[in-house]
């Protein structure tokens, strides 16, 4: 009688693990549905550009199922995403990687919102050699890990500034005459901002007369602007995440300080140009994508459909402009799609070989990835914010307003 | 360093002015907050953690007012009674269950109740920097290299006519009296008929409201985020620590001395501002220890 029992205990427990070990093979592609993973930041503090991602990766699987799908072996596959939340917790987020992964059998990875919680979650799909194609990472540190299973959309960090740097440098004979106040925050991301600064001002021998870390809770930057007043640089660089550029923006205002060319990373995410619209006149902002590029895709069509289309869709959230955020996380999708079509197969090695060979054109921009996984084939833009608050894409020197012109 | 020191002294002295002004400025916030910290610090012995989160507390409710379109010397009332009641029921929900328990049961209690604070700030207002911009002139002196906001000496007269109220009230008033009693002595204020409890929950809701105050204040000329609490209470701490509790004269003093030292820190490097007040903190208590020593009596 108990030798029964125990058979039937063990009979059971066995038909659980083959079942446990069977539901993942299945659930890579389930039926006619591939399903892509991803752990993003629906609360905490990426929330905000968490559920730009979210609703730039749905409407882009939305777009391309009404098209007709993925095609595969001569059939045809719908996309599906499964997220979860990460609570904007980079540990939170390593463990949401290896639950879709071992747990719900994901073998394609979208990425989540931001470059640390990319960090956090790289290694662990790369343990698995899963293939992640994410859209919101651009910190260099990530590619320099020798990942070979990541892949990002978008332009690192070290392109974000030195577009300004050269209209500066444009803006003179002898650029190694200018000189230059830099303020960067000291986290790991504006870290790799500020690297690549000072690359730049290197290349063209310019003199950085300030050189100010700023501190993670930053809410005065006085005694920065108190220099930079003193010793009028004719170039100042400033990069803190939003908060950097809304205080920058507020005290540059307060100081009335007037440099002639003054850059600054963030200035649309923290809305400089509607909370402080006097002193963020003439900023030089960059910025991933804007909508009125001349690049298109034959799934969204141009980038202006695409922005167009996506304000039909999610409208009600976006009544001014539409982050970049939501854009390079529909980009993020197209590789997918088309990547699955050239490997004509679901093995996630071939899969992941074809990503890293994929070669187009997109409303996004460019895309082609270098062996390190990041994309070498878009730049990045530089925008300047105009007295009515709108930004105009510079493209060179002769675009742009110079000397910044603000009535303070 | 050297081109740093030059810049002052030598190539453009007027940049001391601008300093020594954005010294007194914050100087007035940390004054307002400290001196709550002193209080609650000196009467019911409870180090509150949390005292820079109410600061930042106090900023989100005037810029939440503020969006509503209520005028300045509407929203400082409202923050100041809102505050005194949130303080109130605080007291009631968590300080008066701690009063009587170790050091570290305080300090690990307002420490939980600041997380509590700034995830709950978060979740209502998100993680976005914001500020209330006033649109008021601003002066210019010496060429325009020094630069006063409207704005920031508003808040300097404001936080003026508050510290004064305060001394006024803690000085004449009864339960200012029944306060001060309290700190020196609980057991003899209860047994001379002081509502001992009354004067604790008092106390602790008169810190909030102070707080809140300051935090009116921090949002008009500076910026404010859920997260940013901890810059005030580092300010506090290190100023009731060099200037003793229940002294506001002493309070106010330590708070300007601060506020400059932090500025002229921060001239030479941004990062150093904020280590300033700990560098403070520390240098006090090591002086103490070092003069205790000295008179330190050993009975052999």
């Amino acid at each position: 009688m108990t030798f029964k029992r125990y058979t039937v205990a063990l009979g059971a427990m066995l038909a659980v693990g083959v079942a446990g070990a069977a539901a993942p093979a299945m659930a890579k592609v389930e039926g006619d549905t591939i399903i892509l993973g991803s752990s993003i930041s629906l609360t905490g503090k990426y929330a905000t550009n968490g559920l730009h991602t979210q609703r730039g990766y749905d409407y882009a699987v939305k777009v391309i199922n009404e098209a007709g799908g993925v095609n595969v072996g001569g059939k045809s596959y719908k996309l599906a995403v499964k997220y979860y939340d990460d609570e904007s917790t980079p540990a939170r987020g390593a463990q949401l990687a290896e639950r879709l992964i071992q747990q719900d059998g994901v073998e394609y990875m979208l990425g989540p919102y931001s470059s640390g919680m990319t960090k956090a979650i790289a290694p662990v799909s790369e343990k698995f050699g899963v293939p992640m194609v994410e859209a919101e990472g651009a910190s260099r540190s990530l590619f320099t890990q020798g990942y070979k299973y990541l892949f990002a959309v978008l332009s690192t960090t070290d392109l974000y500034l030195p577009m300004a740097i050269e209209m500066a440098a444009a803006s003179t004979d002898d650029p190694s005459k200018l000189r230059v106040a830099v303020a960067f925050e000291g986290d790991p991301f504006t870290a790799d901002i500020r690297a690549g600064v000072l690359e730049k001002l290197a290349e063209y021998d310019m003199k950085v007369i300030v050189d100010d870390q700023l501190p993670a809770d930053l809410s005065d930057m006085s005694t920065t602007l108190t220099k930079v007043k003193a010793l009028k640089p004719d170039l100042l660089i400033v990069s803190g995440h939003s908060k950097g550029a809304a205080t920058a923006a507020r005290q540059i205002d307060e100081m009335k300080i007037n440099v002639p060319i003054i850059a600054l990373t963030h200035c649309e995410a923290a809305k400089v140009q509607e909370k402080f619209p006097n002193a963020a006149t003439g900023f030089m902002c960059p910025t991933q994508w804007v909508e009125n590029i001349s690049k298109s895709d034959k799934y969204f069509g141009s980038a202006s459909d695409w922005n167009a289309g996506f304000k039909k869709e999610y409208g009600e959230f976006y009544p001014t402009s539409v982050p970049y955020q939501a854009a390079q996380a529909s980009a993020a999708v197209i590789v997918w799609k088309e990547a699955f079509e050239a490997a004509n197969s679901f093995d996630k090695d071939k899969v992941r070989d074809a990503i890293s060979a994929v070669e187009m054109e997109t409303f996004y921009g460019d895309i082609k990835f270098s062996a390190a996984g990041n994309n070498i084939a878009k730049p990045m833009f530089m925008r300047q914010i105009q007295t009515d608050g709108s930004y105009k894409l510079i493209e060179k020197f002769g675009d742009m307003i110079y000397p910044r012109n603000v009535n303070y | 360093m050297l081109d740093t020191l030059q810049l002052l002294f030598v190539w453009a002295p007027v940049v001391n002015i601008q300093l020594i002004l954005e010294g007194i400025f914050i100087g007035a916030i940390f004054a307002l907050s400290a001196y709550g910290l002193a209080l609650v610090w000196g009467v019911m012995n409870i180090k509150n953690l949390a005292q820079g989160d109410f600061v930042i507390m106090g900023g989100y409710m005037a810029f939440g007012l503020n969006m509503y379109g209520v005028p300045l010397f509407i929203i400082l009332p409202i923050v100041l009674v809102t505050m005194f009641a949130y303080g109130w029921i605080i007291y009631l929900l968590m300080i008066k269950r701690i009063l009587d328990q170790d050091m570290f049961v305080s300090l690990l209690a307002t420490f939980g109740l600041s997380l509590l604070m700034q995830q709950v700030i978060n979740r209502i207002y998100g993680p976005e920097v914001q500020t209330i911009d006033m649109r008021l002139p601003v002066f210019e002196m010496f060429d325009g290299m020094v630069t006063v906001p409207s704005s920031k000496l508003l808040a300097l007269l404001l936080a003026a006519v508050i510290a004064l109220a305060v001394v006024i009230f803690m000085k004449r008033s009864r339960t200012g009296q029944a306060i001060r009693a309290t700190a020196q002595d609980p057991r003899a204020a209860r047994v001379l008929g002081i509502n001992v409890d009354r004067i604790y929950a008092f106390t602790f809701a008169f810190n909030s409201a102070l707080c809140g105050a300051a935090g009116v204040l921090v949002s008009i000329i500076f910026v404010i985020q859920p997260f940013y609490g901890i810059t005030y209470s580092m300010g506090s701490f290190a100023i009731v620590t060099a200037a003793g509790l229940g002294n506001l004269p002493a309070v106010i003093v330590s708070a300007f001395g601060i506020g400059l030292f932090t500025k002229y820190c921060g001239f030479f490097e941004s990062a150093y501002e904020y280590a300033a007040p700990v560098a403070v903190l520390l240098a006090v208590l090591m002086w103490r220890q070092v003069r205790m020593r000295k008179n330190r009596q050993v009975v052999r």
